[in-house]
């Protein structure tokens, strides 16, 4: 008992055994942390310095031509980089509406004993392998949306309109449009989870107030709830924009792979994911590896500058 | 016709909405039916035990997928078991360290930032560098490569759930782990990582999940291979790439085949990610 006493008496407190490892664990820890920020700074090293003999060589071409002939080597990536945001901006269009709609849904009138079952549903979507996806946009849904919806708008689009202008292309079920279809599907519940998150944490006292001076369900998800989770809403759909422009096999089945500019919606395109995928393996020359890798450069930017945007405007929300 | 009330239109344009938001949500169920629908009508009947036994074929010849079911377990088992070790020290180091210092914290923020980016960069360009650091300079693509993209892939998934983990943690287990005497690394790991270790499991799982289907990095890293292959030195097989390559051939016994693979992964993808749910939902009852 005196022992004890006087140790606190001088109020030194001995250093538990095996401190001197903790500095030790300390660097490991550090290490794993710095081995991923070195894999990010890697990847963009790595597609910079590999893409560079294609941009110094074709310089502003790179971007504005969409000439891209391996045969006389001359690589011009305006194809691909429209090909890219058109798909993406046009699956954001599809998705948008619909997960807004499955949010409030869950959020608002589900009946509670559905709400677990098509809440897990919407995030099994999300699990589906993206291949999986491809198959069955080009063996199932690209055949079923030719007859369904290719022929028929081609035939009743009035010679000379736009719509005959927008309607262009061989109805062959593959395309732009069909890709930016089954790529909504895919970016649909991302967007729907996090909205769906996000209108949960809008407090009940202050739906409920709006419910009590009388609000309807619409008026209360536009004047309440929207605004309140506003500038988190618009991280959400940057998360699934940047999903969008990334995603690569769904794409590479179904988008018709042509490196034109496409002239209309039933066009066949091509993005810049789908276009190193289908031939960085097998590339003929190193300007055409290098033309692949600066491609893949400017995908790294651009959705490097969407999820920046979208974290920005997620964590100001979140950790704020 | 007649001009509607205030009352009336604002009760149709709730209909309105509501019936939208019906549909909405019947769509995605809808869409979910159907993409499971087919590939059980086009996978179940290419399904038999040659599918695990025998090698992929030549066109026009009978085969199986065993090279490559047995590939992307490899490459993924090999993947994880890199993705968890980097992942789960990351993920303390964010979680636990990066408050001890402004100098640490700095760096945990810029490693928090770009770890996000990682979560979400596409994984084709993963491929691309994994390609340049792995492949090229032994000028022959394999299968570590193929691993290495995947554990990059799956790396950042397993940092931010452990992180998020071990910063539910309470306050007083930290303490009593100071009271016990232990050093702080002792109570990371008998303590903090033993009360998350449900946690980090359903990390560990759902980044399981999402590499076992990727597809894009392994076409120019671990590439493929028609025969059983355990050196992953070599080119190896994987199911993904060989569903890529079968379903856009022109035979019709690999394109059944790459049906076959498709249904095998969705279903391994969606029983995690069930089970991943199941494990989560026991966690909050206890």
């Amino acid at each position: 008992m005196t022992a004890l006493t006087a140790t606190t008496d001088e109020r030194k407190r001995t250093r538990p055994a095996g401190a001197s490892f903790d500095p030790i664990f300390l660097g490991f820890c550090a290490l794993a942390a710095t081995l991923l920020l070195t894999a990010l700074a890697g990847i963009v090293v790595s597609l910079l310095i590999g893409g560079w003999p294609a941009l110094s060589h074709f310089k502003l071409a790179f971007f504005t031509s969409s000439e891209w002939d391996p045969v006389k080597d001359i690589y011009g990536g305006a194809g691909p980089i429209v090909g890219t945001l058109i798909t993406a901006l046009l699956s954001l269009v599809f998705a948008l509406p619909i997960a807004f709609g499955i949010a409030v849904f869950l959020v608002e009138f589900c009946p509670p004993i559905l709400r677990r079952p098509i809440g897990v549903a919407v995030e099994l979507l999300a699990g589906v392998p993206s291949i999986v996806y491809g198959m069955w946009g080009l063996f199932v849904f690209a055949p079923l949306f030719r007859d369904l919806v290719e022929f028929p708008l081609i035939t009743w689009a009035p010679p000379g309109s736009i719509w005959e202008k927008l309607f262009q292309g061989i109805p062959n079920g593959s395309g732009i449009l069909v890709a930016s279809i089954i790529l909504a599907v895919m970016i649909l519940p991302y967007i729907a989870a996090t909205l769906r998150e996000l209108f949960l944490t809008v407090p009940a006292k202050v739906r409920e107030s709006a419910y009590g001076v009388g609000c309807t369900t619409v008026e209360v998800v536009w004047s309440v709830t929207l605004p309140y989770v506003r500038r988190s809403a618009i991280g959400a759909v940057m998360l699934g924009l940047g999903r969008a422009l990334g995603e690569t096999m769904a794409v590479t089945f179904i988008i018709g792979n042509s490196h034109a500019f496409p002239k209309g919606l039933f066009d066949g395109g091509s993005t810049i994911a789908s276009t190193i995928a289908n031939e960085f393996a097998e590339a003929t020359s190193d300007m055409h590896t290098s033309a692949l890798i600066a491609l893949g450069f400017v995908l790294f930017v651009i959705t490097f500058a969407v999820l920046a945007i979208a974290r920005a405007f997620l964590g100001a929300s979140k950790h704020g | 016709m007649a001009v509607l009330d205030r009352r009336s239109r604002r009760q149709i344009a709730n209909t309105a909405f509501v019936t939208f938001s019906t549909v909405a949500a019947a769509i995605a169920i809808s869409a979910l039916a159907a993409i499971l629908f087919s590939l059980l009508v086009k996978g179940v009947s290419g399904l038999n035990l040659d599918i695990f036994l025998l090698s992929t074929p030549a066109p026009q010849s009978h085969g199986g997928l065993a090279n490559a079911i047995v590939g992307s377990l490899m490459l993924c088992t090999v993947a994880m078991i890199g993705a968890v070790v980097v992942g789960v020290l990351a993920g303390t180091f964010l979680a636990e360290y990066s408050g001890l210092h402004p100098a640490l914290n700095a760096y945990g923020s810029v490693v928090r930032f770009l770890n996000d980016v990682l979560l979400s960069a596409p994984s084709i360009l993963i491929g691309l560098f994994v390609y340049y650091i792995a492949v090229r300079p032994v000028h022959g693509f394999n299968g570590w490569a193929g691993a290495l993209a995947l554990g990059l892939i799956a790396a950042p998934v397993v940092t931010r759930t452990t992180e998020d983990v071990l910063k539910l943690q309470a306050k007083q287990l930290r303490e009593s782990g100071v009271a016990l005497g232990a050093p702080m690394w002792v109570t990371i790991q008998k303590v903090l990582w033993r009360a998350s270790s449900g946690g980090i499991l359903t990390g560990a799982l759902l980044a399981f999940a999402r590499i076992s289907g990727e597809t894009a990095p392994l076409l120019f890293t671990s590439l493929g291979n028609q025969f059983m292959n355990f050196d992953l030195t070599k080119p190896i097989s994987n199911l993904p790439a060989v569903i890529f390559q079968f379903g856009l051939s022109a035979y019709d016994d690999w394109q059944s085949l790459a049906w076959v693979g498709a249904l095998l992964i969705a279903f391994a993808v969606l029983s995690i990610n069930i089970l991943v749910r199941v494990l989560s939902q026991e966690q909050k009852r206890s």
